[in-house]
């Protein structure tokens, strides 16, 4: 009976003290809260620091984050939304359910301006096909892969973000002539996957010599698993990049909190846990501060980037002629 | 029919009312996605495309699947050998696997670096590209066709011995078993195997984009994706959950019409093993069925192994602690679908259309599970946090998804007691309870320890609404699996395949054997 009695007066005790902890909730894409991905490491950096309670919850990936958040609407119990890239952000801006960051941030290592007033960006990386290093003949282009017997595996726009970011580098890099790049594509992709895990474990197991993926994949192997056997194929026109931003939501009930982990964010406690973690490169994090084995990257020669809002606009179309080419 | 007069008892009104909520589980969270859509309603010609290619492709996976059970029941039936036991579970295996496992395992197999592109090369022969509609069907058969086989299996074993025993003492050649045994059989299994592989077929989406080979392999489930996540357009998703609706009930009202009664007539003893009509040809087709289908369902699920057993030393802790999660979940679910189940089976062998009853819970594979997850989303955050309930309702979901399993092992079971023991118990004047616990259950446990078997197995292997509400250190096997994957950790994501396996059909085994081990017929 005595046992109980204390319980139950620590329970209480526990409950005021947790009460007072105000809690910041971050809405963020899956990979990012498991524990294989920045998200443990990065909540106990905060926490350290703001005395509040972190807590991420996790949906999807970008996209149905960004679908998430619509169906809550208003009411999304979310401070901070992590995790969309740059052909999502028109989109959730015409929510209308973000405020302006307020942060000017310094330090930013992007290789493109950045001026977005609601979302600023954490990570970012270039798309590319990567393969293993020992394949003879590595194409340059997409017009060198297109014409040559080469096999690659790539995600489905409708499903995945990665998917959709080769859209946009096709459109980006050939504009009037996408189509024409997608027909001559279209017997050399095995098959399209859901998303980039499914890609990604097909090429392993050698379904494909070339995987869509990211120009720091190779980064994973070399520096997890000591294995030096992949690399990413550089291409003339120039790489497509993902952009990965986090927003601050306008009815948050704690928009102090909400500020304070943005400008934690670009710091460097957040920003060095990226590149081993997310396999990204940090949006705020000087090259000398990289993992070594970063240096051994390719380095694109061009960086595009389609601005969100032309982004928004080019997508339907640019489906249409990916579905058009690819269904015959 | 006497049964037909005999009044309900509790226990079939508790099956009414179970039967009505099973279906307003499925038809809530589509109208709260409904209610949310903008009016009117459009589908695009993409739309109509995709419900083209998915009807179309699970068409031909059920009727593919069917047509290959049959000799592979029919040999597992009247074959007795060493390792059948073993082999009958092992088979049920690639039923149970979560998607990309399966479709890595098959792809070792048929894949272009699989193993029979190598035995073709070495044979200076051109490649087999597994890649199109054939490899959609391929894949399906892979996955669904142990499931028919149990099912016409489960037919089989309920062929009373003193019909078979009357059959050799008669001299019935093979034509006459064919024509007075097998036939009957199989009108009674097939119509309702067909449905529900086609069904679990429809809401396909993974395995048909990636064995398809790209957008012309795009099924409803897939544009549902596309609505929901690419254009947020609720009123299609809506839409296309409402087609998936009406293909249920459609397929559901001719299929159940064209399931008859198993009029074998009463028996009250095991089936026996001896075969009137047997000759030595019947003998070799019965060990090429099980030979080829053996292999065919064995070797991917090797290849699983083969890849994953490295990495099973140094598995992460995660792995094991979603692999505990996933236990507590599959048993909450299978403790769950098994309590709605048996009243519903009850009720639905007392009926005189037991398919309406049945075909009720089949909306509950339908429907697609992304509609389902939404529908329920909207609907909780009304009253709770979803995320915070998000083991319990993914528990929910999956014993609703599991329930049409057991009911297709169970119902055709109860309408046979209900023929057999009922009548002999009504004769008896047993009470209601009496009657059930005596003469219906004993008949049941069978079927329901497959049932709950495959229901468990489905919980474990299944991603479920999971994924949908996840939380930091929540995650079940099949997400944490996942997860390995999406951080590059691919061996550990094979090891943690290979314990997903063997887990899953081990709960299985325990299930399925549990059931037997008490069952009145074995």
């Amino acid at each position: 009976m005595k046992h109980t009695i204390i319980a139950a007066g620590l329970s209480v005790v526990a409950g005021a003290a947790l009460a007072q902890a105000p809690v910041l909730t971050v809405y963020t894409y899956d990979s990012f809260v498991s524990d294989w991905g920045p998200g443990p490491a990065i909540e106990a950096a905060f926490e350290a620091q703001c005395g509040c309670d972190l807590q991420f919850v996790g949906a999807g990936d970008g996209a149905a984050l960004l679908a998430r958040l619509r169906l809550e609407g208003d009411g999304t119990p979310a401070d901070i939304v992590l995790g969309l890239d740059t052909n999502l952000t028109a989109a959730a801006r015409g929510t209308g359910l973000f405020a302006p960051h307020g942060i000017a941030p310094e330090g930013l290592t992007l290789p493109v301006p950045w001026t977005d007033r609601e979302f600023l960006p954490f990570d970012w990386g270039y798309f590319a096909f990567v393969h293993r290093a020992d394949l003879a003949d590595v194409p340059r282009s997409f017009g060198a892969l297109a014409a040559s017997d080469l096999s690659i595996v790539i995600q489905d726009p409708r499903s995945s973000t990665p998917g959709l970011g080769l859209l946009m580098w096709v459109q980006a890099a050939h504009g009037a002539d996408a189509a024409a790049i997608w027909d001559g594509l279209a017997d050399n992709i095995v098959t399209v996957t859901p998303g980039w895990s499914e890609a990604y474990g097909l090429f392993l197991d050698g379904e494909a010599d070339l995987v869509l993926s990211y120009t720091t994949s190779p980064a994973y192997h070399l520096i997890a698993e000591d294995d030096a056997g992949f690399a990413a194929a550089p291409f003339d026109e120039g790489h497509y990049m993902q952009i990965e931003v986090a927003g601050l939501l306008a009815r948050s009930d704690q928009p102090e909190l909400a500020r304070r982990f943005l400008a934690f964010m670009l710091s460097p406690d957040f920003q060095s846990v990226i590149p081993t973690t997310n396999w990204m490169y940090p949006a705020a994090l000087p090259e000398s501060a990289l993992p070594t084995g970063f240096e051994t990257l390719i380095q694109p020669a061009k960086a595009l980037l389609v601005p969100p809002e032309d982004a928004a606009a080019m997508r339907d179309e640019a489906l249409a002629i990916w579905q058009r080419a690819l269904a015959r | 029919m006497a049964a037909r007069a005999r009044p309900l008892t509790g226990v079939h009104w508790a099956g009414a009312v179970l039967a009505a909520l099973v279906a307003l589980g499925v038809l809530a969270p589509l109208g709260a996605v409904l209610a949310r859509a903008d009016w009117p309603l459009a589908l695009g010609p993409a739309d109509l495309a995709a419900i083209r290619f998915t009807l179309l492709q699970a068409a031909l996976s059920a009727l593919v699947s069917v047509v290959l059970a049959v000799p592979v029941a029919r040999a597992l039936a009247r074959r007795s050998f060493r390792g059948r036991a073993a082999l009958v579970t092992l088979m049920g295996a690639p039923f149970l696997l979560p998607v990309i496992v399966a479709v890595l395992g098959l792809l070792a197999v048929f894949g272009r670096a699989g193993w029979l592109n190598a035995a073709v090369a070495a044979i200076g022969l051109g490649r087999i590209d597994i890649y199109g509609l054939h490899g959609v069907v391929l894949a399906h058969v892979f996955l669904n066709l142990p499931l028919v086989v149990r099912l016409i299996l489960q037919g089989w074993q309920a062929i009373p011995s003193e019909r078979v025993r009357l059959a050799t003492a008669l001299g019935f050649s093979a034509r006459d078993m064919l024509a007075h045994f097998e036939r009957p059989l199989l009108r009674a299994v097939l119509p309702g195997a067909f449905l529900l592989v086609f069904l679990i077929c429809t809401t396909s989406f993974a395995v048909a984009l990636i064995l398809g080979g790209g957008p012309r392999a795009t099924t409803v489930e897939l544009a549902i994706y596309q609505a929901f996540r690419f254009d947020f357009d609720l009123g299609r998703a809506a839409a296309l959950g409402l087609i998936q609706v009406a293909i249920c009930l459609l397929g559901g009202a001719l299929a159940f019409r064209a399931i008859r009664d198993q009029d074998l007539g009463p028996g009250l003893d095991r089936p026996a093993m001896v075969w009137p009509g047997d000759h030595a040809l019947a003998r070799f087709g019965d060990a090429l069925a099980i030979g080829v289908a053996g292999l065919f369902l064995v070797a991917p699920m090797l290849a699983v192994l083969l890849k994953g057993l490295p990495a099973l030393p140094d598995l992460p802790p995660q792995v094991w602690a979603a692999a505990l999660r996933s236990i507590i979940l599959a048993l909450a679910s299978t403790a769950l679908a098994v309590m709605m189940a048996l009243p519903i089976a009850l009720l639905a062998a007392r009926l005189a259309r037991p398919g309406l009853v049945e075909g009720l819970a089949f909306l509950t594979i339908a429907v697609s599970p992304l509609v389902l997850g939404t529908g329920l989303f909207i609907l909780i955050r009304k009253v709770a946090d979803p995320v915070a309930l998000a083991l319990p309702v993914t528990g929910l979901v999956n014993a609703l998804v599991a329930l049409p399993f057991i009911l297709r092992a169970l119902v055709p079971a109860a309408m046979a007691a209900e023929a057999t023991q009922g009548r002999l118990a009504d004769a008896l004047g047993l009470g209601p309870m009496a009657r059930l616990r005596h003469a219906i259950l004993p008949r049941l446990t069978r079927p329901l320890g497959f049932g709950a078997g495959l229901a468990a197995a489905f919980s474990m292997g299944d991603l479920g609404v999971i994924a949908l509400f996840s939380q930091p250190g929540q995650g079940t096997l099949p997400l944490e699996m996942y997860r390995l994957m999406g951080a590059y950790r691919t061996d550990d994501a094979q090891g943690a395949a290979v314990v997903l396996m063997v887990l899953t059909l081990a709960i299985f085994w325990l299930f399925d054997r549990g059931g037997r081990l008490d069952a009145a017929t074995r």
